[in-house]
């Protein structure tokens, strides 16, 4: 590994996930001399990317296994709804019209899409899948900078990056215990967020945040963007906020990725660990819900809540990855999940005297609702009273925190004094520019394609 | 009682059970191959749902490689293999007589070389009886090839018709429809269920990377046995139906179908056997590896000394020759019900079932 520091490198890339990639495959392609240092190993490298599973992507008309079209104005729209206007229009949009680019340049660079997967169609429009998922398009990616003569070095854990009188000259680099110090003539920070540091978490959005499960990678723990931020460059997003999804609460600590969501919301009673009822389970559909759980349950005791349905609702939503706890009463249930058995009886008991006669219709809003029952119940009230009965603990699992690097529309960050004349950032480490607020499916892989590609053709440029 | 209930709680199935499990809450690999979609259909998985997704499997990998859950993630997910173990050993509990499968799939190889050598010694020792005939017929009159060969043939069939019956039956099949078994050929006939979903192939002896090279040794093999078979039913029809015997020039129908099925078969076990010397064998099934070989060897022996009886006639070494080819086809067809070539027919069972669940 040493004789990654004999060599004067064109462009070094901090990070290994979707954003590194494109950056270094773009940068290699010129001819540049590229080395990627991925923190993780490489059973784990890709960062969060090897969790997502599509791309949200603009298209004028069918697009690959995109049908109808996406324009620029929906998208953004969309983007506004869900940050509730917490983005830089300049770089939203810039992301938006070049990702109808950057499909076909995937697909030219060994990535795979196919069609919606079941269960997922309402996102058959605006979201392009990956076939196998995001580990395959990693790989993909990875095969190609390797042809393309990339450099990789994997267990590379970026110290620091030395930065003096604003341009880079080298990264201090850790690699199997031995301590290296990487030159480059520029450099792509693509390293991600800090949600793995659960110390940092904790500073930040409170003790509370030591209960939280991280969906991704143990590996994103913010070590280059705390450099970069005690060197004096500037900073965007709300560096006390996470985003978190409420998932399975038997999940593990780090990495569980997709398998771990739980769609039974919407069809149950949710109850804290005291068995009371804290919000309306039925506000909307699930898809536009599941984001706002993860904090509403970060704010319940203990950070834990416990959705409860009944048989009539057992296949109403997709396959749990841990098999639910199941029982043949109510109060059985409660016992069994460590509940105080009377007070969850009672508040079932209010929850189903709330309820009325109606059509139940699982997959629209039905406007079955509770009447007299604090808080509501606004859709699909309908009482447990069919055993068995089912429960699930959730958790607040967080996917990505929202404090970054401030770029440009180059993809260049700012230090202190300006610009830095050769430091690009793309991915997570600079999306709260773009996302200060909320999520929108598939649209972190959208921003870290869109400015992984810039970052790596200016600092190519730059080089040559 | 069912094969199920002798069954429950097996190690094989009970592994495949908890893995589907998982896939089943992520479903990133439904484009890959026909195993995700069937998956999807269900939410819980019976023994038999589990036997009918292993032997849909066709172990391309795919999805081995696209997985965020293999080891040392603690899911430990290894899909190709959990499913192979289920498949291998669902041949083995369906295999009539019960019990002769497994003594093959671990000591496959001996005993085929001893079987090989037996009946070649066999055919050497009937061959010095004075006969009288022309051609091979000189060493071994018509009648008595028939008299061994049409038994041999027909044992394995009825043999491996009674196990897929039971295969069947578990699985939940219905009664087949036309369209069941032309999509199943359809599908067999270009192997696409090692294409990766979109002809990018198989990951196989390349790590992550997508190759067709499996694809097109498996379908060498596959047209060149069935080049082989088509030679030896045409020379027999002309036998019975034209009074045309043998020995066959080359411009004649069985040389026309024979010879090139030998090359193809030969290049095709060669291709496939350098193929799994590379590949990844924890993604495969335990305890097999031998049960694999020594059918390659066999198919290898009878393709190889076909070609070579065909290329040396009329010298001495037909004497050779034709023991040892005839001794390895009678072996091959025996053998067959509990060798590996028993994936064919339980992958066409499997691929004519799940048309069935498409509708």
């Amino acid at each position: 590994m040493s004789d990654l520091a004999g060599v004067d490198w064109d462009l070094v890339v901090v990070g290994g996930g979707n954003a590194a990639l494109c950056a270094a495959i773009e940068a290699a392609e010129t001819g540049a001399r590229v080395v990627l240092l991925e923190g993780a190993p490489e059973f784990y490298r890709g960062g969060n990317s090897r969790h997502t599973r599509n791309f949200r992507c603009m298209h004028r008309g069918p697009l690959s296994v995109l049908t109808d079209a996406y324009g620029e104005d929906e998208y953004y729209d969309d983007l506004i709804r869900v940050t509730k206007g917490q983005t830089d229009e300049g770089l939203a949009r810039l992301a938006i019209t070049t990702s109808e680019d950057c499909l076909p340049w995937m697909e030219n660079h060994g990535v795979r899409f196919q069609p919606s997967l079941s269960g997922t169609l309402s996102l058959s429009r605006t979201n392009a899948f990956f076939l196998g998922g995001g580990k395959a398009l990693v790989n993909a990616y990875y095969n190609t900078a390797e042809d393309l003569g990339v450099a990789i070095a994997y267990e590379a854990q970026v110290k620091h990056v030395v930065v003096t009188g604003g341009r880079f000259e080298a990264v201090e680099v850790e690699i199997g215990g031995e301590r290296l110090t990487i030159r480059g003539r520029a450099v792509v920070l693509a390293s991600g967020g800090f949600q793995s540091d659960l110390d940092w978490l904790a500073r930040a959005w409170g003790p509370a945040a030591r209960n939280f499960l991280i969906r991704g990678t143990p590996y994103n723990r913010g070590v280059v963007l705390k450099d970069m931020l005690d060197q004096g460059a500037e900073s965007v997003g709300d560096p006390t906020q996470c985003h978190a999804v409420a998932i399975d609460g038997r999940a593990p600590q780090y990495d569980g990725g997709i398998v771990t969501r739980l769609d039974c919301v919407p069809f149950s009673v949710v109850v804290n660990r005291d068995g009371e009822r804290f919000y309306d389970e039925g506000e909307d559909v699930w898809p536009k819900r599941y984001a706002i759980w993860g904090r509403l349950v970060a704010a319940q005791p203990d950070q834990v809540g416990y959705s409860l349905i009944d048989a009539k609702s057992r296949d109403l939503f997709m396959p749990s990855v841990f098999p639910p706890i199941e029982a043949g009463s109510i109060g059985e249930l409660a016992e069994k999940m460590g509940l105080p058995r009377e007070k969850v009886e009672a508040t079932v008991a209010a929850f189903n005297a709330a309820c009325r006669p109606g059509t139940f219709h699982p997959t629209e809003l039905d406007g079955l609702a509770t009447e007299g029952l604090e808080p509501a119940k606004t859709n699909w009230a309908r009482p447990l009273d069919t055993p068995p009965y089912y429960g699930y603990s959730l958790r607040p699992g967080v996917t990505f925190t929202y404090l970054g690097l401030k770029v440009d529309d180059t993809a260049r960050v700012t230090g202190p004094e300006g610009r830095y004349e050769n430091v690009w950032a793309a991915g997570e480490i600079m999306a709260g520019s773009i996302l200060g607020q909320g999520y929108l499916a598939g649209f972190g892989m959208t921003i870290g394609t869109v400015f992984g590609r810039i970052a790596g053709r200016e600092a190519a440029a730059h080089v040559a | 009682m069912s094969l199920d209930q002798v069954n429950a709680g097996a190690p094989a199935l009970e592994e495949a059970r908890r893995q589907l499990e998982i896939c089943n809450a992520c479903r990133y690999c439904e484009g890959y191959c026909a195993v995700f979609p069937a998956m999807t259909r269900q939410k819980a998985f019976a023994d038999g749902d589990l036997t009918q997704l292993a032997n849909l499997c066709h172990n391309c990998r795919g999805c081995y490689y696209a997985c965020q859950y293999t080891e040392p993630h603690e899911f430990a997910l290894n899909l190709p293999a959990a499913l192979a173990d289920v498949r291998v050993e669902s041949w083995e509990r369906y295999a009539w007589p019960t019990g002769l499968a497994p003594m093959f799939q671990r000591n496959g190889l001996a005993i085929a070389m001893a079987v090989i050598a037996g009946f070649a010694l066999l055919f050497a020792a009937v061959a010095a009886l004075p006969g009288g005939g022309e051609g091979f017929y000189a060493y071994l009159s018509h009648g008595a090839m028939v008299a061994i060969f049409l038994p041999a043939f027909v044992f394995p069939m009825v043999a491996i018709g009674i196990a897929l019956r039971r295969y069947w039956a578990d699985v939940g099949g219905k009664a087949l429809r036309a369209s069941d078994v032309t999509g199943a050929l359809h599908d067999a006939g270009r192997m696409k269920n090692l294409d990766g979903g979109q002809g990018q192939g198989c990951n196989f002896e390349d790590g992550d990377r997508f190759s067709n090279a499996r694809r097109i040794a498996h379908q060498l093999i596959l047209y060149g046995f069935l080049l082989c078979f088509a030679s030896t039913s045409v020379a027999t029809l002309m036998h019975y139906l034209m009074g045309w015997e043998a020995p066959y020039g080359f411009w004649t129908p069985p040389k026309m179908l024979g010879v090139p099925g030998g090359i193809l078969l030969v290049a095709g076990v060669l291709w496939m056997a350098s193929l799994k010397v590379k590949a990844d064998h924890d993604l495969g099934a335990k305890n097999v590896a031998g049960g694999e070989i020594w059918f390659y060897i066999v198919l290898l022996v009878v393709a190889a000394s076909g070609l070579l009886l065909y290329a040396l006639g009329g010298t001495g070494a037909v004497a050779v020759m034709l023991p040892l080819h005839l001794g390895s086809v009678l072996t091959f067809f025996l053998l067959m019900p509990y060798s590996k070539m028993v994936h064919g027919f339980f992958r066409l069972a499997a691929l004519m079932r799940d048309r069935q669940d498409k509708g």
